[in-house]
């Protein structure tokens, strides 16, 4: 990294921050905390005091999944489609390679032929049930080849008995989310959860202050190689997600006031942990696979430190009608709030108060920025410093 | 004064007899009947709500069971699985009765029994499946 003297008072970085660590002289505060230090002393004190600032979320992450390989069987297999407890796993890769995506049914699921469906188990369950430490049931079918003659295989799995299993989530830790409301005149079913007619509630999903890229809103600290806690355990940015989009308007603050930046991420799921990747069922929309994600940022400035300053009062979202404009790609605003007014647990529309739902939980995610301060502070967790940063 | 709501299950036999007209000329029961239906094989289900003094109640359901009525408790309750409760706050969309509701600031979602309606509209709306019906443990015959 190359520090700019002169251009900040205060100028750290990774690698004496990771000093630090080791040391154990290291000084870590979540993103709620650090709300007030910076408010009480400014950002440059703050800067020099604090090291790390520690975010969190949890919530539904629906692109994620997990690539496994199941090892080779006795014949052998070039296995062409595959089955976790009878939820398909895509196969189109090497012979006992597959991809479980966190959204995929179970075979014999109704899906919405009795609406609204309930999606009882899919993709984000089996990842569930694996971490867990449960059998699940493996079954491979395949046209046989010399090399590999087997047609089927069928038997039983742990993921400790797995060869590999490497959670690899294509986008997750949106930076911003939409606040959604729905206008018309029956209940809908969306992943923004169930919507009453005429905006009879509000739900939204991110953890404002406490949010990853919300506390890094230009990702100055974030990309290729850093370290985060991810499903309980250690894994990894390796990416910006799918549909990173670091365009968006944004408020003086740099926070982005629609959907925008996104991470793509991975780690080796034999050590996450079932409290942290929970398989979800959204009625009338499907399965989902909510996921515990923080990011340590370090303050390797007091521009750093005034960053992850930022609180609900300060980041805004769009209210968007899910029932006629978002299914038809229209991203029209209905009005702009803040976090601060969603978590009070009522916003204004058009002069009528609505309820407002949240579906991304702050209890949890208050507890991973509490464990990955526990972790730095322990001398458990290092800082990754990224190879290069997200696209800005 | 005692009241449930029971499941009264009738042989084939026994669907034509007004069995049931007894618990209030014989026990001084006083019973509304929420759902009769008579199955293909002639079974007959009948979902009532039984109210009057306890002594008369037990009475009654014996009456019942000699009749070859299979009496079962369908008062039922909706509970939260607690592991399994991530506090993601869904449920509360579809709560009527303020059951499910977020409480502040800590943003966490608190569960009040006491005002719960058995409504279950929380069972497929929670993601995780924390919320469950289940028969209301009391056991009173
Ligand atoms: S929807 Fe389910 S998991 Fe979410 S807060 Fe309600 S009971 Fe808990
Ligand atoms: S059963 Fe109905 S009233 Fe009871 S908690 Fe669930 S939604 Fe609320």
């Amino acid at each position: 990294m190359v520090t700019k003297v002169g251009k900040h008072k205060v100028n750290k970085t990774f690698q004496e921050i990771n000093a630090k660590i080791r040391s154990g002289e290291v000084v870590v505060v979540t993103a709620e905390e650090i709300i007030g230090i910076v408010e009480k002393e400014g950002a440059v004190a703050a800067a020099k005091k604090v090291d790390v600032v520690t975010t969190g979320t949890f919530a539904p992450m629906c692109s994620s999944g997990a690539f496994i390989n199941f090892g080779h069987s006795k014949p052998g297999i070039k296995a062409s489609k595959v089955w976790l407890n009878n939820v398909p796993a895509y196969a189109g890769i090497a012979a006992v390679d597959c991809y479980i995506g966190a959204t995929e049914p179970c075979e014999d699921d109704p899906l919405n032929k009795v609406w609204p469906g309930e999606f009882n188990y899919g993709g984000g369950h089996v990842i569930q049930d694996l971490v867990t430490g449960k059998k699940v049931s493996l079954k491979a079918t395949a046209y046989g080849t010399s090399c590999y003659p087997s047609r089927l295989i069928e038997k039983k799995v742990r993921l400790n008995e797995l060869q590999s299993a490497t959670l690899c989530n294509p986008r997750n830790g949106y930076q911003n989310y939409n606040c959604a409301v729905n206008l018309t005149k029956k209940t809908i079913y969306t992943y923004m959860g169930t919507l009453k007619p005429k905006a009879g509630n509000a739900n939204y999903c991110s953890a404002g202050e406490l949010s990853p890229l919300i506390n890094d809103p230009y990702y100055k600290t974030i990309g290729l190689g850093t370290r985060i806690f991810l499903g309980g355990a250690q894994g990894y940015v390796t990416w910006q997600g799918t549909q990173h989009n670091p365009s968006a308007a944004r408020t003086d603050n740099g926070v982005p006031v629609r959907p925008s930046g996104t991470l793509w991420v991975m780690g080796d799921l034999k050590k996450m942990s079932p409290d942290w990747l929970v398989g979800m069922s959204y009625q009338g929309y499907g399965i989902s696979l909510a996921v515990g994600l923080g990011i340590p940022i370090p303050i390797l400035n007091e521009e750093m430190a005034s960053y992850t300053a930022v609180s609900d009062s300060e980041i805004y979202t769009q209210i968007i009608d899910y029932g006629n404009d978002y299914p038809n790609g229209i991203s029209k605003s209905l009005g702009q709030v803040s976090y601060a007014e969603l978590k009070s647990g009522t916003i204004e529309l058009d002069g009528k108060s609505v309820q407002t739902v949240p579906l991304s939980s702050m209890v949890k995610a208050r507890e991973i920025a509490e464990i990955l301060k526990t972790w730095i502070r322990e001398g458990k967790f290092l800082l990754g410093e990224p190879q290069f940063t997200l696209p800005a | 004064m005692y009241s449930k709501i029971l499941t009264l299950r009738f042989p084939k036999t026994g669907v034509s007899k007004p069995t049931v007209c007894h618990l209030a000329k014989d026990y001084g029961l006083i019973f509304t009947i929420l759902k009769a239906t008579v199955l293909p094989r002639k079974e007959g289900i009948m979902v009532l709500e039984v109210s009057g003094p306890k002594k008369n109640f037990k009475n009654g359901i014996t009456f019942l069971k000699e009749q070859g009525v299979l009496v079962q408790n369908a008062s039922r309750e909706v509970n939260r699985n607690a592991k399994k409760c991530i506090h993601c706050g869904a449920c509360t969309a579809v709560c009527p009765t303020g059951a499910l509701v977020v409480s502040h600031p800590e943003l966490s979602i608190d569960f009040n029994i006491k005002k719960c309606s058995v409504c279950e509209l929380c069972v497929p709306a929670c993601p995780t499946r924390a919320m469950k019906v289940h028969p209301t443990s009391e056991t009173f015959f």
